[in-house]
């Protein structure tokens, strides 16, 4: 019950956002999302509200660490 | 950066899986705490890749599993208020209660609709202003903001037949329950979407006062591996800290937008876990400004605890005592299609991932 998707926000009207989850578009709220977020932005989606704003470099960071091989 | 399909590489996969056997020295159990772990270490078949001496057991991460029987009970007594609609999240319409479940109740004339999000259970109340609509909040602290949202809407809005049956459950004190009712879990594989909303910090104590190491995980493949990785790093090299591996959508504050809405419109009480009992500050009630828009006034009052159906071990499977093999009535009288607890009735159930993907 506590799924959250990565979605791509593709439309923004103040809070009110349309996100690509998955191939499908909804509408979601972006009244709760820790930052601001804007068309572009990929967001996690979780009943129908954006309740983080995804961001590139903790990804990355994360990518990093799972090759990493300590000697 | 797609934000998932990175975190399947097969690769990427078999190179934390080399370097838990590395790492790995002694016997070690861990428990996944969330439901969203349970199917996601079986749908990818995790298990399999793990050494011997490792055993994971699920835990009480599934808000379905672990609501209360009398609240079930509760939430069916609310459509029998005259001229009412219950929105409901889908997970809980097979939920069985003292007599039926909201399926059954509905193909008995109840008007029960399931909702993807709170505001379609507003715009349910908009739509039908002569109805009262009663939206079942329930979930972790991951769902929770969102049925605060729902709550500040209304209450802006004054519309008058909105009202929310809180059920809510908040999650770092049931894990200090859990220890202190005796458990063998060595470590916890801590849930990425609540702390999404909480931030790490919340499970500090966990770490600390009861030295069990918890990572923060998220829910590809190798978002769990890696976490499983961490924690026996820790656990062998003898540390108990809180670690974030879900770095992408997890800070150690966490949401303060969430969080403050949800102290805004609600307030810590006691709730009762199926199979560990009351725990303190694990419930989350309204707070008396938002009274007005309380569904419980609607429930029916005689309502009190029930016991867990005859023979039902979810109790035991919810701490991680059992596996849900070990329960006599598993796949025998209890299956998904006719669940006698609600362990099977969730898809995110331990007893329901056990019997989809038992013999794969
Ligand atoms: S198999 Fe069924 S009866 Fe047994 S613990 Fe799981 S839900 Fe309860």
């Amino acid at each position: 019950m506590c799924l959250a998707i990565p979605a791509l926000i593709v439309e923004k009207d103040g809070v009110r956002a349309k996100a690509n989850i998955g191939g499908v578009v909804r509408e979601i709220s972006l009244e709760i999302v820790d930052l601001p977020a804007e068309v572009g932005d990929y967001v996690l989606v979780h009943a129908g509200f954006a309740i983080h704003k995804l961001e590139k470099e903790y990804a990355l960071e994360t990518l990093r660490l799972m090759r990493e091989v300590l000697g | 950066m797609k934000f998932a399909s990175e975190f399947r590489d097969r690769e990427l996969v078999s190179g934390i899986v080399e370097k838990i056997g590395d790492v790995c020295r002694h016997d070690w159990t861990l428990m996944e705490f969330c439901g969203t772990h349970t199917v996601a270490i079986f749908r990818h078949g995790l298990k399999t890749l793990l050494p011997d001496r490792l055993r994971l057991v699920s835990g009480p991460g599934c808000p379905v599993c672990v609501t209360s029987r009398a609240d079930i009970d509760r939430i069916l007594s609310l459509s029998d208020t005259p001229g009412s609609i219950v929105a409901t999240y889908g997970d809980m319409m097979k939920v069985p209660g003292s007599t039926m479940n909201l399926s059954e109740r509905r193909a008995r004339g109840a008007d029960i609709r399931m909702v993807y999000s709170s505001y379609d259970a507003i715009a349910l109340a908009e739509k039908n202003p002569e109805k009262k609509v009663f939206f079942i909040g329930i979930g972790f602290e991951t769902t929770a903001p969102s049925t605060a949202a729902a709550v500040l809407k209304a209450a802006e809005a004054g519309l008058g037949n909105f009202f929310v049956l809180a059920l809510h459950k908040r999650t770092p004190p049931v894990v200090g329950a859990l220890i202190e009712h005796g458990t063998s879990v060595d470590g916890f594989i801590c849930p990425g979407h609540v702390c999404s909303i909480i931030g790490a910090k919340p499970l500090e104590p966990v770490a600390s006062v009861w030295k069990k190491p918890c990572v923060v995980a998220g829910f590809e493949p190798s978002d769990v591996l890696q976490a499983i990785y961490m924690l026996i790093r820790q656990l062998e090299e003898g540390r108990s800290e809180v670690e974030i591996e879900y770095l992408r959508a997890v800070s150690y504050d966490g949401n303060a937008n969430a969080l403050a809405a949800i102290d805004r419109v609600f307030a810590t009480t006691s709730s009762e876990w199926r199979g560990i009992g009351m725990v303190e500050d694990t419930g989350l009630m309204l707070r008396d400004e938002f009274s007005r828009l309380d569904a419980a006034p609607f429930t029916d009052r005689d309502i009190t605890s029930r016991p867990d159906p005859a023979g039902c071990k979810c109790g035991d499977v919810l701490r991680g005592d059992l596996i849900p093999t070990q329960c006599p009535l598993f796949g025998k009288t209890c299956t998904p299609q006719n669940p006698v607890g609600p362990c099977m009735v969730s898809s995110e159930g331990s007893c329901a991932a056990y019997y989809q993907y038992a013999g794969e």
